[in-house]
């Protein structure tokens, strides 16, 4: 490993301050101008066939093994085709028409609250899930990645398949009838031995059956932990309130927005409907040109501060600073101020100033990571602000008997070590992983009697418990859960548990002395004790259907905060020493996703790496500290230790190291594992969100990275381009005039076929980069929709990813506060494609309705196309990527899309599968297509409705009137490549009074 | 010093001359087994678990295409019957046929019949029954009489170029929509005037869009 120098910030910077240097950069690297980088670029295929895999095989190697398997292949051409067999039904189910897809609402799990789904099922296999859109509390539809992501876990072959006793295999029955005496001897003395151990939920039908087991057990206790645990937002609100209210958000109706630490884009469990809301304020048109305006101050960079038009860096107590400041000059008691920098002073006195002046049309949110106090502090401000009622909305807690969930497991934790819990049982979560490292709750685990884990994989937790039960996926039981609105969804399954897995429902029956219930009995029976009348049968079938149960929304209260101050400022950081953040990761969340392969690989929103976390450092701490990215650093804080590699993060606030959770799992299946550093290892119950005083120590050692962010590059071209509003006003059609348009007929090669007459379709996608937050749930959807493998650590740091769609994420500015762009960037299905015209075999040609086709039966592999590509989105099977021998693997693909296999070229199709399928069903019914009916996988994902594909021959379609647009732009039109897939520049609304125009 | 005798040239030339014919002879053997019925199982009848005749059925008994092939007209995959679909008849009739045990057994102890695929398009096509329903091709166009089949074989070699036969000019074989299913339909004297009209009025897609990759393939 050659010794890699620490960053020359000054040459950077230099950089970065000449005219001529870039306005636009995507790396360090790239902004160094290294030789590797250099290098990076000239080669697209660094991976050429030289070195395959780095075991050794060379060229004449591969030669000789090609040639012996063309011989092969050719002479297998000339066998027939294997027998199959077709295996009809016994007896058809009525509403399904073989060869025809079914949609079935439901709902998945996030953080125990209901993300209302669709799912695609085709003869009883679902492969794919979409967002409910006739849901009310998600009425745009869309889904997170983490969503799209869920189907592959169903079908994961590492999950937890069978009911174990103490690590060898037995059943279900066994465990009931080895729990009667246990439950008997606890019903004997109470239950005061007995603790059930589970995460924050929301399905009443659980409520009540812990009601009753509780009844049975009045000295049982049933005790919360989430590894991402949403305390301070309840603390914060009991603060300010005096109860465990929840607040809702309208960012639609907000504009002016300030966040604090905010994390609302991802990970909350609204946040696919606040990215809608917050898209609409940002969808700037010809006829609406408005946006609303968003201050994010942060302690780690996030999807919020990379939207905003203003963002300022601080280390996490400067972020309670800033809004005791803010509080202050909005008129709300906030006890002492502690100083502020000259910057955040600015920052805090405009915000507060913009606040103000959108009385009712303002926003304070605060994160998850911040304390309660600023959770109090932003109730206040909304209050004073008049935003309650208007962009807040307060409700009844959404969850279940909301218990601050560290003094619970606390206390649970200090009985376990007691050994007065005799019979504990684990619903989910993972605490052995994810409790607090100063608890010990392994150690605690080993003093409990009997132990019982309901769970959907094996791991760390399940190593020590003495039972262990496969928990069922969402989509092979029923359930009930509410989202963050309270509307209830009653989760139908859809297909039947693939192994021995059980719901929590019917575990939790067998401890109400109840073992023959099946989770439809339990939650039907719940509905219908609700629902006396003769109409439930119709209440029930209607609930099923729709995916929600009407009217079942928690209505907004009006409340008001108390005026007592909690003044507690936040201990000044320990000078010298490093202020430590925890973060849930972007991709992995808390841990549980670690064997997804899907979330492994999806590049994280801002740092685009794959398979690892790291540290995160600013630049300027980077450099103070003599480090670089991939160095590996002891990392210690109170007394604790771990190595983990260093990635430098423009951006990022300085003196804070940021550490994402959910890595460095030990027990985890063949994909998870060997993947990042144990963040939760440094987090203790004192400090669940960060800790100060943290140090850094160069190890010497390096630790490669699998980072995107060079990856199919275009090097220094006009690829995003932005202006401010007040730019935009006056000359609409900045973006446009950015870039040139040839004439169509300027070029070498024969022109194009002549287009279709404007009857027929030509089809054509608009994305606008306003209303982007670079959350990758397109790109997961686009993984999902079209059977794209994973291809692993290793090849990524080779360049060869997959994903059709990727991000780009792009800084302009100074590397302390750059501002962020999201790009995504697809086959741009140009009308003069320059990859159609060197293919040797004619594997990829265009089709009359303006798509760039891809045939791979014809691809020979000579990669020709991609080297032509000035949009860098082909994608080659260097190897055999995709899984075609795994079983359960085989029911997750989606049917209408080739597995490709290796050695061929494949790209983004604009779903052709969907065009195709709808195109049938016009003809059919004699009708033309619909502007709508037909949806790529990415745009049905796009929370924030950034992605419009249509006909563009239609002139009333949303892609035409979007191609309309002034801020329409292509990439690289220079070329004369036409574009079908074009861009709406990004519109910033900085305020004046700050400055830092675009 | 001359190893080999002149003559040999002359084997020389003759073997360079006929390793031409050699080549050709191998190029026309490859084709013919390439053509040949072993290949493309054109006229070679499967042997299917249970020995049914579309003869009886379709001209015997006169039962529609769509009393079995359900979803011919709605979806991609014609669709075969479930096993439920047998018995309604033979829950009656001949209920004690040696021939229709495995039928029986088969709704007895709900395992389903394998039938052996007959028309087997290879993974890379995506074809669609109900749009070629729906636009004016007779199930008999593809499929042959079946009605005069005792056991059910292929009758066209479903390769590309036949596909790309209709594809490029359908208009010889189009139907009435009310002619489908007819097994015993021939095409009228003046099928160039009523392809024609069809055409027009089915709204067939140009032969651009016909002949597209993605039409088919994707």
């Amino acid at each position: 490993m050659s010794e890699r120098a620490p960053l020359d910030l000054d040459a950077i910077r230099a950089r970065l301050a000449d005219a001529d240097g870039p306005a636009y950069w995507r790396g360090l690297e790239e902004l160094s101008a290294t030789d590797e980088f250099r290098d990076f670029l000239a080669h697209e295929f660094p991976e050429n066939a030289d070195q395959w895999g780095g075991d050794g095989v060379n060229r004449r190697r591969f030669l000789q093994l090609m040639s012996a398997s063309f011989a092969l292949a050719g002479l297998s051409a000339c066998t027939r085709q294997p027998e199959e067999k077709i295996v009809p039904y016994i007896d058809q189910p009525e509403e399904l028409v073989p060869g025809k897809p079914l949609f079935f609402a439901t709902a998945l799990s996030w953080r125990g609250y209901a993300v209302p789904v669709l799912v695609e099922s085709h003869m009883g296999r679902p492969t794919k899930i979409e967002g409910n859109p006739q849901h009310p509390a998600f009425p745009a539809g869309g889904t997170d990645a983490f969503t799209q992501a869920s189907i592959l876990n169903l079908y994961d072959p590492a999950r937890a398949q069978v009911v174990s006793h103490a690590g060898t295999i037995a059943s279900w029955e066994s465990l009931i009838s080895a729990l009667a005496p246990v439950l008997q001897a606890q019903a004997a003395s109470g239950g005061a031995g007995f603790r059930i151990l589970s995460g924050a939920t929301t399905s009443p039908t659980l409520a009540a059956q812990m009601k009753d087991l509780l009844a049975r057990f009045p000295q049982a206790r049933w005790d919360r932990w989430d590894a991402i645990p949403r305390d301070a937002v309840r603390a914060g609100a009991q603060a300010a309130f005096g109860a465990p209210v929840a607040a809702r958000y309208r960012f639609d109706r907000a504009d002016a927005i300030l966040s604090l630490d905010g994390d609302f884009l991802a990970g909350n469990p609204a946040s696919v409907r606040y990215a809608a809301d917050f898209a609409s304020g940002r969808r700037i048109r010809r006829d609406r040109v408005k946006l609303s305006r968003m201050y994010a101050a942060e302690s780690s960079p996030s999807l919020e501060g990379a939207v905003a038009d203003h963002r300022i860096a601080l280390r996490p107590g400067g972020v309670g600073d800033l809004a005791r400041a803010v509080a202050s000059a909005v008129g709300v008691a906030s006890g002492s101020n502690a100083p502020l920098s000259a910057a955040a002073a600015r920052f805090a006195a405009a915000a507060a100033k913009d606040l103000g002046a959108h009385r009712g049309a303002s926003l304070v949110v605060a994160g998850e990571g911040q304390p309660p106090e600023v959770h109090a502090l932003a109730h206040r401000m909304n209050h004073a602000l008049g935003n309650v009622g208007a962009t807040v909305e307060l409700t009844d807690s959404v969850e279940v008997d909301p218990v601050p969930s560290l003094d619970s497991l606390r206390r649970l934790v200090e009985e376990m070590q007691a050994g007065s819990v005799e019979l504990l049982v684990v619903v989910g979560g993972n605490p052995v992983f994810d409790a607090p490292a100063d608890l010990d709750f392994r150690k605690a685990l080993a003093k409990v009697r009997e132990s019982v884990r309901l769970g959907f994989w094996e791991d760390e937790t399940s190593e020590w418990c003495r039972w262990n039960v496969p928990m069922t996926h969402a989509l092979e039981t029923w359930s009930d859960l509410r989202a963050f609105d309270g509307t209830v969804t009653i989760a139908q399954p859809l297909i039947a548990p693939l192994y021995q897995g059980k719901s929590v429902h019917e575990l939790v029956a067998v401890l109400a002395g109840s073992p023959d219930r099946t989770s439809h009995d339990l939650v039907k029976d719940y509905w219908r004790s609700q629902r006396p009348g003769l109409d439930f049968d119709a209440f029930w079938k209607r609930s099923i259907h729709d995916g929600f149960v009407a009217e079942s929304g928690l209505p907004a209260r009006n409340l008001a905060p108390s005026a007592a101050a909690a003044n507690a400022v936040a201990a000044p950081s320990a000078p010298g020493g490093l202020d430590l953040v925890f973060r849930p990761d972007p991709t992995l969340w808390d841990g549980e996703w670690a064997n997804n392969g899907w979330m492994q690989e999806l590049p994280k929103p801002l740092t685009r790496l794959t398979w690892d976390n790291a540290a995160l450092l600013s630049p300027a701490t980077a450099a103070r500290l003599g480090l670089a990215s991939e160095d590996v650093v002891a990392l210690s804080a109170g007394g604790r230790s771990v190595k983990a590699p260093v990635l430098v993060v423009p951006g990022h606030p300085d003196d804070v190291v940021t550490a994402h959770l959910g890595y460095g799992r030990r027990r985890v299946g063949a994909v998870g594992r060997g993947t990042g550093f144990d963040a939760y290892h440094l987090r203790v119950s004192a400090a669940l969100s960060g800790a100060s005083g943290a140090t850094i120590a160069k190890t010497g050692a390096a630790w490669p990275l699998a980072s995107t962010q060079l990856h199919q590059t275009m090097d220094g071209r006009s690829l995003v381009r932005a202006a401010s509003l007040a730019k935009f006003r006056e000359n609409p059609a900045f973006a446009r005039e950015a870039g040139e348009d040839p004439a169509k007929d300027e070029t070498l090669y024969k022109p194009a076929p002549l287009p279709l007459p404007a009857s027929d379709p030509a089809w054509g996608m608009a994305i606008d980069l306003n209303t982007c937050i670079g959350c990758a749930a397109c790109v997961v959807a686009c993984q999902a929709e079209n059977n794209s493998p994973v291809v692993g650590k290793e090849q990524v740091i080779r360049g060869r990813e997959m994903h059709w769609l990727r991000i780009d994420r792009y800084y302009q500015g100074g590397l302390e506060n750059p501002k962020t762009y999201f790009e995504p960037v697809l086959c741009m299905h140009c009308e003069n494609a320059p990859c159609e015209v060197v293919c040797p075999v004619g594997a990829t040609v265009h089709s009359p309705e303006g798509l760039n086709e891809m045939i791979y039966n014809r691809c020979v592999g000579t990669r020709y196309c991609s080297n032509n590509c000035p949009y860098k989105v082909r994608r080659f099977n260097f190897l055999q990527f995709a899984d075609a021998t795994t079983p359960s693997l085989k029911l997750m693909r989606n049917p209408n899309v080739t597995v490709r296999s290796r050695g061929v070229m494949e790209k983004c199709t604009y779903c052709v599968q969907r065009i195709s399928s709808v195109r049938i069903e016009s003809e059919k019914r004699g009708s033309p297509i619909r502007d709508g009916e037909i949806k790529t996988a990415c745009q049905q994902a796009c929370p924030a409705g950034a992605i419009v594909f249509g006909n563009i021959h239609d002139r009333e379609s949303a892609v035409a009137a979007m191609k309309a647009e002034p801020l329409n732009y292509g990439l690289l039109t220079e070329l004369n490549t036409r574009p079908r897939t074009t861009y709406l520049a990004k519109v910033w609304n900085p305020n004046p009074e700050i400055g830092g125009e675009a | 010093m001359q190893i080999f005798h002149r003559s040999t040239n002359f084997l020389a030339k003759l073997s360079i001359f006929g390793s031409l014919f050699i080549a050709a002879g191998l190029a026309g053997a490859a084709w013919e087994i390439y053509q040949s019925p072993w290949t493309t199982q054109v006229n070679v009848p499967k042997e299917q678990p249970v020995p049914f005749s579309h003869e009886h059925h379709v001209r015997g008994l006169g039962l529609d295409c769509r009393y079995c092939h359900t979803s011919v007209e709605t979806s991609a995959f014609a669709g075969i019957p479930p096993v439920k679909t047998c018995m309604t008849c033979h829950s009656q009739i001949w209920t004690n046929a040696e021939m229709l045990e495995p039928v029986r057994a088969s709704y007895r102890n709900g395992r389903s019949i394998e039938w052996t695929r007959v028309h087997d398009l290879p993974q890379f096509v995506y074809f669609n029954h109900s749009i070629h329903v729906n636009k004016g091709i007779g199930c008999a166009s593809c499929h042959g009489r079946v009605d005069e089949m005792p056991i059910t074989w292929q009758v066209n070699s479903l390769y590309m170029r036949w596909c790309l036969s209709c594809h490029r000019d359908p208009k010889p074989f189009l139907r009435p929509r009310d002619q489908i299913f007819n097994m015993s339909y021939a095409p009228p004297a003046d099928q160039a005037a009523l392809g024609e009209r069809l055409a027009k009025e089915y709204h067939l897609l140009n032969t651009a869009q016909m002949t597209d990759c993605v039409t088919c393939h994707r």
